[in-house]
């Protein structure tokens, strides 16, 4: 379509200017966590000498960067309007897998992890699938398999933890420095996988259809995207990213345990609903899920040097949690 | 519109759709000329929207043939009609909600940046599809703030107005509207129907199914009465009262048949038509 009466300044509406720069930060649902995160940073400074330094933060990357690596595929399921419940237990089977077969010596190292990887993407390859071509809703698919995924990495371990674990599925755990402060490569890679999804989802037309779909499908359909074949994908890469985070796991603990990442499904729902993202699908950001993982990771690090009890920390993970839905459902009234 | 013949735009012969043993479209005809709006109406089972779809890809028609600029051809889905230059605003599916008004835009057709980010990394041009978005809408006169507000902070005619500028946009030959104001108060429709006289003032043929007769008798230059899965009738609203066209499309009134024939051929016909009472009511 070529115009030809094109006014050399669009009289109004113009395209950069938006209805002001403060106006759109505060509609952005990111916000909100940001701001939680930083008061909490504030409020654990004052009350315990240890936690404002390099060394603690480096440890609650750390601390986060498993299920805030799951949660980056959560975070792309939840903005199709999904859920993905199976995500820990697709993870315990990738580590186990990986490790097993490094540790026994049946492939190379390399070969193992690339193995484990993808045998993750194509757990998230079967759920898309089921969730597009029966179709299934998610919920269900990935409750049912949760279960298949638990199961199997059982038999395969035959509940053995895997130990002695060759030097590249322990790389990630070691670190560099930073100054004075000692990083792991897992936790930059968490960072680098968090920012190229923000990439992906905000500066291509992949991202744009990821939430086109999440806010209706029927529209998507009829705009000509392929709904079915986004779906699957989006899954897939998702049980790619769940691959990373088995390796994280493995390069974290120097283990393959197949009790591992049994809670890391509602925890990874936890960070990307802390992070402002919408269970409805088709709003949020991918670096909201970042904040709301590290929201986790701030409170339990920080009323962990208080001294407060790891039970006071689930609660008051819970009430933050019911807090932000509470957020996210109010948000959406005003705009209706 | 002009006295010589022209040839119709977008053209169906004898369309006929059955769903086991309930017939939708029944030998159907269809002519759209050039420049016209084109209001369809019918009652509820007239076959209607099973018309609507088979002009648009969304559906398969069992018989008959559909002509495009007078060449036949068959559109597999609605991508299909879309890529031949058909766009369709839908009642209630028009936009993304949480988009902004470029992405919404470009959704689906997205245009990346030149060069290497945009081959290698993908990645898009949001200031080029922005700028050409803002030029859409102030070429159909749709004033807003800002382009960059997810639509689902507009109203019901704004987000309206979205979606026909989307439709205008990359229509080369058709534009589709099923319903445009069924949601709409009366000064947003009144806005939409500016925007559909501005597109056929651009030169594109529109396809305005509605319900609500002041406004197809407002905006329409041709009416196209669908009955029991046929066209009963292409009147021109000068010529009738709504209350006729109302009973023709009920089948209280009765258009002569041969009158009824002319009048899809040529948009004039209408003045020749004759209308008998059919008895009932």
């Amino acid at each position: 379509m070529t115009t030809t009466l094109t006014p050399s300044k669009p009289p109004k509406p113009s395209p950069a200017a938006g209805p002001s720069a403060a106006r759109r930060l505060l509609t952005t649902p990111t916000v909100g966590p940001l701001v939680a995160l930083l008061l909490a940073c504030v409020f654990f400074s004052l009350n315990s000498e240890q936690f404002l330094s390099g060394g603690n933060f480096s440890l609650i990357i750390q601390q986060v960067m498993v299920v805030g690596t799951l949660a980056i595929g959560q975070t792309l399921i939840i903005l199709t309007a999904g859920i993905d419940l199976a995500n820990g237990a697709i993870m315990a089977f990738g580590g186990i897998l990986m490790a097993k077969l490094a540790a026994e010596g049946t492939v190379p190292p390399l070969v193992a992890i690339a193995l484990g990887l993808l045998v993750c993407a194509a757990f998230g390859a079967v759920n898309g699938m089921l969730v597009t071509a029966i179709p299934l809703p998610p919920f269900i698919v990935t409750l049912g398999m949760l279960n298949v995924a638990f199961a199997l990495t059982h038999i395969y371990s035959q509940d053995q933890t895997v130990v002695n674990l060759p030097a590249p599925l322990t790389a990630l755990g070691e670190t560099f420095a930073i100054g004075d402060t000692r990083v792991t490569y897992g936790s930059l890679l968490t960072i680098l996988l968090f920012l190229l999804f923000a990439y992906l989802l905000g500066q291509t037309a992949w991202g744009r259809h990821v939430y086109a779909l999440g806010n209706s499908p029927e529209v998507a359909r009829l705009t000509g995207i392929r709904t079915a074949r986004l779906t699957v994908g989006v899954y897939t890469v998702a049980g790619l990213v769940y691959g990373i985070a088995a390796l994280l796991l493995v390069s974290r603990t120097g283990v393959g345990d197949p009790q591992a990442g049994q809670t890391d499904n509602l925890d990874s729902i936890t960070a990307v609903v802390l992070g402002g993202t919408s269970l409805f699908g088709g709003r949020g950001l991918v670096l909201g899920t970042l904040i709301g993982a590290l929201i986790v990771g701030v409170f339990r690090n920080g009323l962990q040097l208080m001294g407060v009890p790891s039970i006071y920390q689930t609660l008051i993970t819970g009430v933050l949690v019911i807090l932000a839905v509470t957020v996210d459902q109010l948000s959406r009234r005003r705009i209706r | 519109m002009t006295d010589t013949p022209q040839t119709p735009v977008l053209q169906a012969r004898g369309l006929v759709k059955r769903y086991g043993h309930v017939t939708a479209l029944d030998g159907t005809d269809f002519d759209l000329m050039p420049g016209e709006v084109l209001a369809v109406i019918g009652d509820n089972g007239a076959g209607k929207s099973s018309l609507i779809k088979a002009l648009t890809g969304a559906l398969q028609p069992d018989e008959g043939e559909i002509l495009l600029d007078g060449r036949p051809i068959r559109f597999r889905n609605p991508l299909d009609a879309r890529r031949h230059g058909i766009e369709t605003v839908y009642q209630d599916l028009a936009v993304a909600a949480s988009l902004d008004i470029a992405g919404n835009m470009f959704l689906g057709r997205e245009i990346r940046r030149p060069g290497l980010l945009g081959k290698v990394f993908r990645m898009l041009d949001h200031k080029r599809m922005r700028e050409e978005s803002a030029r859409h809408m102030a070429d159909l006169k749709i004033g807003l703030r800002s382009l960059t507000q997810p639509v689902e902070t507009l109203s019901g005619g704004q987000r309206q107005g979205v979606a026909v500028a989307r439709a205008v946009a990359w229509a080369r030959h058709v534009v589709v509207m099923d319903e445009p104001t069924a949601a709409l108060g009366v000064k947003e429709s009144g806005q939409v129907l500016d925007m559909i006289r501005r597109v056929r003032d651009r030169g594109l043929p529109v396809i305005l199914i509605s319900h609500n007769m002041p406004h197809v008798f407002e905006i329409a230059d041709r009416i196209h009465i669908q009955r029991l899965g046929r066209r009963i009738g292409v009147i021109r609203p000068a010529d009738r009262s709504m209350a006729e066209v109302v009973a023709i499309m009920t089948g209280a009134l009765e258009l002569d048949e041969d009158a009824s024939k002319e009048a899809s051929r040529d948009a004039s016909a209408a003045d020749r038509e004759e209308i008998r009472a059919s008895g009932s009511s």
